[in-house]
């Protein structure tokens, strides 16, 4: 299976995310902003970090570069794309995946562990998952999920809503929440499904030594599913 | 009594965010465009009929908190008219 | 302008270091040559109060690449896998503007490190406070926080360890020291030294502007009434520009087309230039019409002063220059060759086509004053008589929450969860614990850091103080499975013209000499930041220790977290119950005079080299060294991290439990071990003469000692977890 990920000026989780990728047996290729072409891939991931310096709003200049034009159009041809953390925020700058991403609400970065529960009904990224509570890692400023009441509706009604936050026993509620997201969202799919834009950092935890390893169970899924 | 305030940064002060929007709006074809400053924009409703008090009290917010005199400046922006 | 004596003081120099520049020169300096020697010859360029005694500190050892003398000091972690690593103040800018103040302290050191071709892996701070009922307090730990946060997340570099202390001697003069480790292939190391003649100077990353000008001569003025006009002078940092900057002097390093590289810290252009000059035994020519400027009409003056950030200077090879700004282009960074080495031995400066600064190098460097300040050995206070009346009315667990509670002491937890301490995908031991862990990417290999002070023990006498602080950094590396290799140090003091200060210096360095030299970790690294004085009142001595240590199987560290019910818990090492000066004595006898523990080398060598053993050959299952608050402190905090309790025995040899279990006796540790183990460890042990206490048993919950002490996990956690997430919410 073949990858890509993008590195924009400021990404700073493109190593973690290539180390992950090829961990898991994904043929992985790192590609620059300015490139206009994507290579053949499978899978196409906009990593986390600080692009552009967050400068602006988080992701709107990086959503303005060369290559997204690629990237739209791999993704009109059902092609799989994944966002992290930064990679999200781009996804919603560029308008491929609805609302929008505000600043935490206690105003202060945070990174720590948390609980997700996921959603794994009808979608490429964790069908057949075999855990629906994984415990991920969450590094960012910037992760409070907003929207429209219309486009929450949509969104529920078009089972859009990727994963969210929650304890360790899957109950989501206020009290899990971390940055004040909308419904605990940590994660949204588009329309069709072939895009997720989440905030945690799988890549983080694909080992016992590192903060934990579910995230492994996220990237075999994903290899799985794409196979 | 509604008041305007526009928070920028000091002259000499470096705006990391303005540098980049100018570079990427050239990038974006608008060449024209030699530099960009960014700032901050306030509303504040006072509750205040007298608008001399209203200004006065509009700029102790701006030097006790909206503004960090280190490195900003601050401008009330109203059809206050001072004389 | 025609520079004066009274020119020469406002720019921070005193009238017989005018007159010496002139007697040297031969004339009277220009304005901008005068700025040269404002900055060369300021304290934090020119070492000038320091150099004399930091001479005795040692440097050198097997594993040390590169000590003392270069942007940051490097060790051999073995496998050609070299460490660069360097701690540095940026105190005064911090006070003034907490978040950029710490924000440009945290890009300088990171500047240092990879100048010299290490990508940084790690980041550590000190930062200090005044009494959290000052009225500044809040703020400054908010936006120093915030500062050091946004600059080092965005750089994507882990913050993995620090220390953060309050006091009221630093209500005037808050301390914030950050440290960055780096790694780097001992084969392709960069260093600062120019070579050959008529070499091309390039200056690449931001634009110069106007900002710190005279932040070096700032950083040796003592605060006083005058301070808000000092405003304008602090710098604004752009991590997002460092970061491109790091990606493309990488990128440059790859081949060899760099002979020299240094970057653009405090003095900017005029150190950068007049160092790499210097050491290269070299003149340098400089055209500054050719230098990037963010501003317009900007003078030779200010050019050479301007502490714009994100600036790196480079010599490179002639032929080079095209295929470097290429770089450079495609990260989108200013590239301009701005003149030129030279045999003369002399900085040229030239601008609208006329040279407006020419001094001979050494004038700058080697000329430079060196003084032999006052000072006078610190008598060691007599020691506090105490008796059990003294603790009559006192309950060991209000005492145990109260000292967990204590700002000093508890949780940090509202601080480094601001800070990305796992990006990357290499920390395995995150801040909290005795050392920030972080694995030598795509290796078996972990390196760990931890920075240390104690200045209540550094004031009440230095030798002493000096000592500890390199015992304890030692121990923190040794409880996480460590081989400590070497250490970077801060010097935080006072004014150096005011012999108690000075003394205070000399002893600590002293000290710190001492310990370095006999348990083999040796400074590589470090700075000095005097002046740290406002009104009269000088902070409490406060030199920091990053020290740094190498896990050779990653998998074999060792973290704080009691493990396994069942287990059995040792205190490695004799307690005497020394309290003085310890937070028992301090914060709950309200008892501020006395001497500090004293420091025994040999046991603090044996005990750590024995622990270690017993840690590498699989014995221990848990690990923390004993400081602040004594055993009962450590064990608490064992407990709450592994989220298990401990039955306690009674001592054997117990003469007070207060005095037992709070005493800050040094070189001790507590480590886990199981029973079946225990014939196997007591002969280790007892084959090394170190002195070891089985002091309990792990349980299931709450911490119990017969019936003097029965607390739960959760009352634990209370204490010493919500105490700074209240205060900072108020």
């Amino acid at each position: 299976m073949n990858s890509s990920v993008i590195i924009f000026p400021g990404s700073n989780c493109d190593r973690d995310m290539d180390v992950a990728l090829k961990k898991f047996g994904f043929n992985n290729q790192m590609i620059w902003h300015n490139d206009v072409d994507l290579p053949k891939s499978d899978l196409v991931v906009l990593p986390g970090g600080f692009s552009y310096g967050d400068y602006l709003r988080c992701g709107s200049i990086a959503a303005k570069s060369k290559i997204i034009e690629s990237v739209i159009n791999f993704i009109n041809s059902g092609g799989l794309v994944l966002g992290i953390c930064n990679g999200f925020q781009i996804l919603i700058e560029t308008g491929l995946l609805p609302g929008a991403l505000l600043k935490n609400k206690y105003l202060e970065f945070i990174c720590k562990n948390v609980f997700v529960k996921i959603n794994k009904q009808k979608n490429n990224y964790f069908k057949s998952i075999k855990k629906d509570i994984l415990k991920l890692h969450i590094a960012h400023n910037e992760g409070n999920y907003f929207c429209t009441q219309d486009e929450i509706k949509q969104i529920e009604d078009n089972n859009q809503i990727a994963l969210c936050y929650s304890n360790e026993q899957g109950e989501i509620d206020e009290k899990y929440n971390p940055n004040g997201s909308l419904k605990n969202i940590a994660g949204i799919f588009n329309k069709k499904k072939n895009v997720l834009g989440m905030m945690p950092h799988p890549e983080r935890m694909i080992d016992k030594y590192l903060s934990g390893d579910d995230g492994s169970i996220f990237f075999e899924t994903l290899l799985n599913n794409i196979n | 009594m509604k008041i305007s305030v526009v928070i920028t940064l000091k002259k000499d002060v470096l705006d990391p965010q303005g540098q980049v929007i100018q570079k990427t709006l050239n990038g974006m074809g608008f060449s024209s465009v030699d530099a960009v400053r960014q700032g901050k924009f306030f509303d504040i409703n006072i509750n205040e009929t007298d608008k001399r008090k209203a200004y006065v009290k509009t700029e102790e917010i701006c030097k006790k908190l909206l503004a960090n005199l280190v490195i900003e400046d601050y401008k009330i922006i109203d059809n206050f008219n001072n004389s | 302008m025609i520079v004066n004596e009274k020119i020469a003081v406002d720019h921070g120099l005193k009238k017989s270091e005018f007159k010496e520049i002139c007697n040297l020169l031969k004339r009277v300096p220009n304005l901008t040559e005068l700025a040269l020697f404002s900055a060369m010859w300021n304290e934090h360029c020119s070492y000038k109060s320091s150099k004399l005694h930091l001479k005795k500190l040692p440097t050198t050892g097997k594993k040390v690449i590169q000590g003392p003398g270069e942007n940051a000091g490097i060790i051999d972690i073995g496998d050609d896998d070299a460490i660069v690593f360097k701690i540095e103040s940026h105190n005064h800018p911090s006070f003034i503007e907490p978040y950029q103040g710490a924000a440009t302290g945290v890009g300088g050191i990171m500047r240092d490190v990879f100048t010299m071709g290490a990508r940084p892996i790690a980041n550590l701070n000190s930062i200090h406070f005044g009494s959290t009922q000052h009225k500044k307090t809040k703020n400054l730990l908010r936006g120093v926080v915030q500062g050091i946060g946004g600059y080092g997340n965005c750089m994507g570099i882990p913050t993995v360890g620090g220390q953060t202390c309050f006091d009221e001697s630093y209500n005037g003069n808050i301390l914030v020291n950050a440290m960055t480790l780096g790694l780097v292939n001992k084969n392709k190391i960069f260093y600062s030294k120019a070579a050959g003649l008529n070499k091309p100077i390039i200056y690449v990353g931001s634009k110069t502007g106007r900002d710190g000008i005279h932040g070096a001569s700032m950083a040796s003025a003592i605060f006083d009434d005058q301070i808000e006009e000092k405003k304008p002078t602090v710098q604004v940092g752009d991590p997002f520009t460092e970061k491109l900057l790091l990606e493309a002097c990488l990128e440059l390093m790859a081949d060899d087309s760099i002979i020299a590289i240094q970057d653009m810290g405090a003095a900017g252009l005029t150190s950068s230039s007049i160092e790499m000059a210097s050491k290269g035994k070299l003149g340098i020519e400089l055209n500054l019409n050719k230098v990037p400027c963010r501003e317009l009409s900007m003078t030779p003056y200010e050019i050479m002063l301007s502490e714009s950030q994100e600036r790196m200077l480079i010599v490179l090879e002639n032929g080079k220059e095209e295929k470097a700004k290429k770089i450079f282009d495609k990260w989108n960074l200013d590239f301009a060759v701005i003149g030129k080495t030279t045999s003369t031995k002399k900085i040229e400066i030239y601008f609208e086509k006329s040279k407006v600064a020419d001094v001979p190098i050494e004038l700058l460097t080697n000329k430079a004053p060196e003084y032999n300040r006052k000072w006078k050995k610190t008598k060691l206070p007599t020691k506090n008589k105490h008796n059990k009346n003294d603790y009559k009315n006192l309950k060991i667990s209000d005492v145990l929450k109260k000292i967990l509670s204590n700002p000093n002491i508890c949780s940090k937890e509202w601080i480094w969860e601001q800070y990305d301490h796992t990006v990357m995908g290499d920390t395995i031991q995150r801040p909290g614990g005795d050392a920030g862990v972080v694995r030598v990417h795509g290796t078996s290999k972990a390196v760990a850091a931890s920075v240390d002070s104690s200045a209540d023990y550094c004031f009440s006498h230095p030798l002493t103080g000096g000592k500890q602080i390199v015992c304890e950094s030692w121990r923190n590396m040794i409880s996480v499975g460590a081989q400590p290799i070497a250490i970077t140090n801060c010097l935080n003091f006072g004014n150096p013209e005011k012999e108690k200060n000075m003394s205070e210096f000399v002893e600590c360095v002293e000290g710190i000499g001492e310990a370095s030299k006999y348990l083999n970790y040796p400074v590589v690294s470090g700075n000095v930041s005097f002046y740290n004085e406002t009104k009269n009142q000088g902070i409490k001595p406060t030199p920091s220790i990053g020290g740094v240590g190498l896990i050779k199987d990653y998998k074999k560290m060792i973290s704080m977290g009691l493990k396994k019910v069942g287990n059995l818990i040792l205190v490695i090492g004799k307690t005497e119950g020394h309290i003085d000066q310890s937070i028992f004595a301090r914060e709950i006898l309200n008892q501020k005079k006395g001497p500090p523990p004293e420091i025994n080398l040999f046991n603090e060598k044996n005990n750590g080299e024995t622990v270690l053993k017993l840690i590498t050959d699989g014995f221990v299952k848990s690990a923390h060294d004993v400081s602040v608050g004594g055993i009962l402190v450590a064990l608490a905090k064992m407990s709450i991290n592994g989220n298990k309790g401990i039955n306690i025995k009674k001592p054997q040899n117990l003469v007070n439990y207060f005095e037992y279990f709070f005493g800050e006796d040094q070189g001790r540790y507590i480590i886990e071990v199981e029973k079946n183990d225990m014939d196997k460890i007591k002969y280790i042990l007892e084959k090394n003469s170190v002195y070891f206490n089985e002091i309990g048993i792990i349980e299931e919950k709450n911490i119990a000692l017969k019936d003097k002490l029965n607390i739960t996990i959760d009352e634990l956690i209370k204490s010493n977890k919500t105490w700074l997430t209240n205060y900072m919410s108020k």
